[in-house]
């Protein structure tokens, strides 16, 4: 049986390899098998996986790649990742790739499609416009076409028709995933001391560049390792860290907030392979309906997402609850509108319900946290020492 | 630079419709008229007034609060309210203004929304901005319209299905329960017909740069020629008689060969004929022409006088499918255009009026504008062996706008265009 660090480090590995090669290793095994890449923050996977295809996620280069090119693609004020993800196509890295999803995030993004347009890379690119609308006849119908469109291109690829029993099939699987994952994080609510932040991290990382069967055997082993007591228990606070929805922090800021006195037993690093909430139905006539359903129904919160009659608030005050969190950490890319604007919304209900909350910004590639461990570091000497522990009912 | 400003009937009549739009504002809670609040790009300002219900656009509030230096003093005030120095200004300017009572620009209080209308058409940042609003005016209904984005190119059926459908169940319901008045689509229809006059008014004004010398500036005189079917006058009576003044006055110009008029006058001699990509800078609007119209460039078209819509490709508002018609209208605006559509219809620009370089205005907050927008720079140098120029500034927010680095930047650009003449003269 494989240790809990061996995994880990296997896990560290596939989710940084900017090659690709788990995949491409993958794809070469069958000659109707693609690879469509994808941005955060959420994509249906069960989709590509039942087309037989693997659906990779495209999380920009982080503090791995060197940007040169990227950076004659976009001014300044604009943030890191489609300069890293730029760079990433430029050099080739994608050269396997058949196609390309950019899901609605802000208009960088959205832009960003246009720019692999020009680029001509792949076969196909697409603009997965998710539906602000959340209503089944209307958002829920179009959401639908959406994805159709995803499954006609993919079609013209490599003629896999993807019937609803292989479709319910791959549900199944993604469903076995997300349920492992919120195991994981469950554990890691009780008992932070038995796998770091950085380590979880790796893990559900890894998750978005192999086939969902693998990672699901990788999850089910790692939950069995820390399912039993390993470690001690350290005199840190509790928090929850928000904004990095999309461009993904550096793995050193994961350990410095650690390092410097917290447990980070909430995020939304990688909050696509989390973003239903629950089962989606696996038999049924009509899967295509269970996954639009869901995106309407059993979607987490997002800064990508228009929040009107379910104000996000609300939704990370029952999260706060629900994990037990002593502050919540503000951190969002530079120049992530998104993530920024909500920043007054979500800090002002903090401040109205008492809730202590520090802020900072980051990108990609930010190789200095000096700073931040200070900072952090005071935050949680200033919980631990002066604060009373939250009491739920005051949320 | 002189203060008295060169003025044309139409745009005296311009002056008298805005300050009527603000007068019957700042009534409308004696008047009992609704107010919505919506934005320009994908604005359905017919379907508003088919209620009899007024329109507010907060980015025209914004930019008006940069032309008249009070910007500043807003976005420092929604920084102060835990507002990012990174994010779109339009948004901290509209916070701040509306934390300093909501004064709009004849200096009358903007009344508060009856109704939020967050029509999203081709900018992301809009949804953010109506989140907010919707938490500084609590209890305010909101409709959402989704504009599907051109992702590819092209405007699908099941997209205009998508919008119609909003209409007719999210928006249309909540604006007959908002105004107390039942649908009409008569009305509608006959609001559309003015529209549709007024779209070949647009297209046809637009068109005029053409003639040598170009009788306006396509982008800062152009921005008040969209003023009035961008701020509320959509498919009114005014709007057709000020866009037919509009014409005449131009092909009068041509007539007589005038070039553009300015802040100061006529422009006495076109040297360089421009195409000018991303929105202008509102704090030192005069400033900023002034650089241009000294060194005689004009400009014969802007992506930026498209961003209430493109009709210069052939769409036109079809009164007889209301609904439909307003859905691709709003799928048609420029920001909702995917990139290489944006690369295509600036490239029809620089040939069609004979552009002797092109320049980017890349504005700082604005990423639906910016991000690609060197791409586009590539492109079309590579396209067209056009010379590309490219500055910096933002919407209003006054740090942004550095008035020597720009004066320099250009100075380069419009000498490189220069050599280029005289090399293209010598062959």
């Amino acid at each position: 049986m494989n240790t809990l660090n061996g995994i880990v480090t296997q896990c560290e590995k596939l989710a940084f390899d900017l090659s690709f090669k788990r995949a491409r290793a993958w794809k070469s095994q069958e000659k109707d098998r693609i690879l469509i890449g994808h941005m955060p923050v959420y994509f249906p996977r069960e989709i590509i996986h039942a087309a037989n295809g693997l659906a990779v996620g495209i999380l920009g280069g982080g503090d791995k790649k060197l940007i040169i090119k990227g950076d004659a693609y976009y001014q300044s004020y604009i943030c890191h990742i489609p300069r890293s993800i730029v760079e990433l196509a430029l050099d080739k890295h994608f050269a396997d790739f058949d196609g390309f999803i950019f899901p609605s995030i802000c208009d960088v993004i959205r832009n960003l499609s246009g720019m692999f347009q020009l680029l001509g890379e792949g076969k196909f690119v697409k603009y997965l416009d998710f539906p602000q609308n959340f209503v089944s006849n209307i958002g829920g119908e179009f959401y639908r076409y959406e994805l159709q469109t995803v499954l006609d291109e993919v079609y013209k690829l490599n003629g896999v028709e993807v019937t609803p029993q292989r479709l319910n099939h791959s549900i199944g699987l993604f469903n076995i995933n997300r349920n492992l994952i919120k195991q994981l994080y469950d554990i890691r609510q009780e008992f932070p001391w038995r796998l770091s932040a950085a380590d979880v991290y790796h893990i559900v990382r890894a998750g978005y560049v192999i086939p969902v069967e693998e990672h699901n055997e990788i999850l089910t082993q790692v939950i069995g390792l820390i399912g039993v007591e390993t470690g001690s228990p350290m005199d840190k606070i509790r928090v929850l860290v928000i904004g990095a929805f999309c461009e993904q922090p550096p793995v050193g800021l994961i350990r410095t907030i650690e390092l410097a006195g917290c447990y980070i037993v909430e995020d939304d690093f990688l909050l696509g392979a989390r973003w239903i909430q629950g089962d989606i139905e696996t038999n049924t006539a009509d899967p295509l309906k269970s996954i639009t359903g869901a995106y309407l129904e059993k979607s987490t919160f997002s800064s990508s997402v228009y929040d009107v009659g379910n104000p996000k608030e609300a939704r990370l005050l029952k999260l706060i609850q629900q994990r037990k969190v002593d502050g919540v950490i503000f951190a969002a890319p530079s120049f992530c509108d998104p993530a920024l604007l909500d920043h007054p919304i979500l800090q002002k209900e903090c401040n109205d319900k008492n809730i202590r909350f520090i802020s900072f910004l980051f990108s990609e590639n930010t190789g200095q946290f000096k700073v931040i461990k200070e900072q952090v570091g005071t935050f949680s000497d200033s919980i631990k020492l002066w604060d009373e522990p939250l009491a739920n009912d005051k949320l | 630079m002189s203060k008295d400003v060169a003025k044309e009937r139409s745009m005296i009549i311009q002056k008298e419709m805005i300050t009527q739009l603000f007068k019957e504002l700042s009534a409308a809670k004696e008047t009992g008229k609704k107010v919505v609040y919506t934005f320009v790009p994908g604005n359905i300002s017919e379907l508003i007034l088919s209620f009899g219900m007024l329109p507010v656009y907060p980015e025209i509030n914004a930019l008006q609060s940069g032309m008249r230096k009070k910007s500043g003093d807003y976005i420092r005030d929604a920084e102060q309210h835990g507002h990012s120095e990174d994010v779109c200004t339009y948004v901290k300017c509209d916070v701040g203004m509306m934390l300093n009572g909501n004064i709009g620009p004849t200096g009358e209080k903007i009344p508060s929304p009856d109704l939020l209308l967050l029509s999203y058409t081709g900018c992301f940042t809009f949804l953010k901005w109506f989140e907010t609003l919707e938490r500084l005016y609590p209890g305010v209904p909101v409709a959402l319209l989704h504009t599907p984005y051109q992702e590819a190119g092209k405007v699908t059926p099941q997209m205009t299905a998508y919008m119609v459908k909003q209409l007719k169940e999210e928006v249309i319901p909540k604006m007959e329960k908002v105004s107390g008045n039942k649908y009409d689509e008569e009305k509608l229809k006959s609001i559309l017909r003015n529209s549709s006059k007024v779209e070949d008014y647009i297209v046809k004004i637009f068109d005029t740069t053409k003639h040598r010398p170009s009788p306006i500036d396509a982008y800062f005189a152009g921005v008040y020629y969209i003023g009035p079917i961008n701020s509320g006058f959509r498919g009114t009576p005014e709007a057709v008689d000020y866009y037919a003044e509009l014409y005449k006055e131009i092909l009068t110009r041509i007539e007589k060969k005038l070039g553009p008029i300015t802040p100061e006058g006529e422009m006495e001699e076109e040297r360089f004929r421009l195409v000018v990509e991303g929105p202008p800078n509102w704090t030192h609007f005069r400033e900023f022409w002034k650089l241009f119209y000294d060194m005689g460039a004009v400009i014969v078209a802007s992506s930026y006088t498209k961003v209430g819509g493109v009709y210069d490709m052939g769409f036109r508002v079809n009164p007889d499918k209301p609904l439909e018609s307003l859905a691709e209208y709003c799928m048609n605006c420029y920001t909702n255009l995917n990139l290489p559509q944006r690369v295509e219809l600036l490239s029809k620009c620089i040939t069609d009026y004979h552009a002797d370089g092109f320049l980017v205005n890349s504005i700082k907050s604005c990423n639906s504008f910016s991000a690609g927008q060197l791409m586009i720079m590539q492109q079309l140098e590579r396209k067209l062996e056009i010379p590309i120029g490219f500055i910096e500034s933002d919407l209003v927010d006054p740090r942004y706008f550095s008035y020597s680095n720009i004066k320099n930047r250009l100075e380069s650009f419009f000498q490189m265009l220069e050599q280029r003449k005289m090399i293209f003269t010598r062959q």
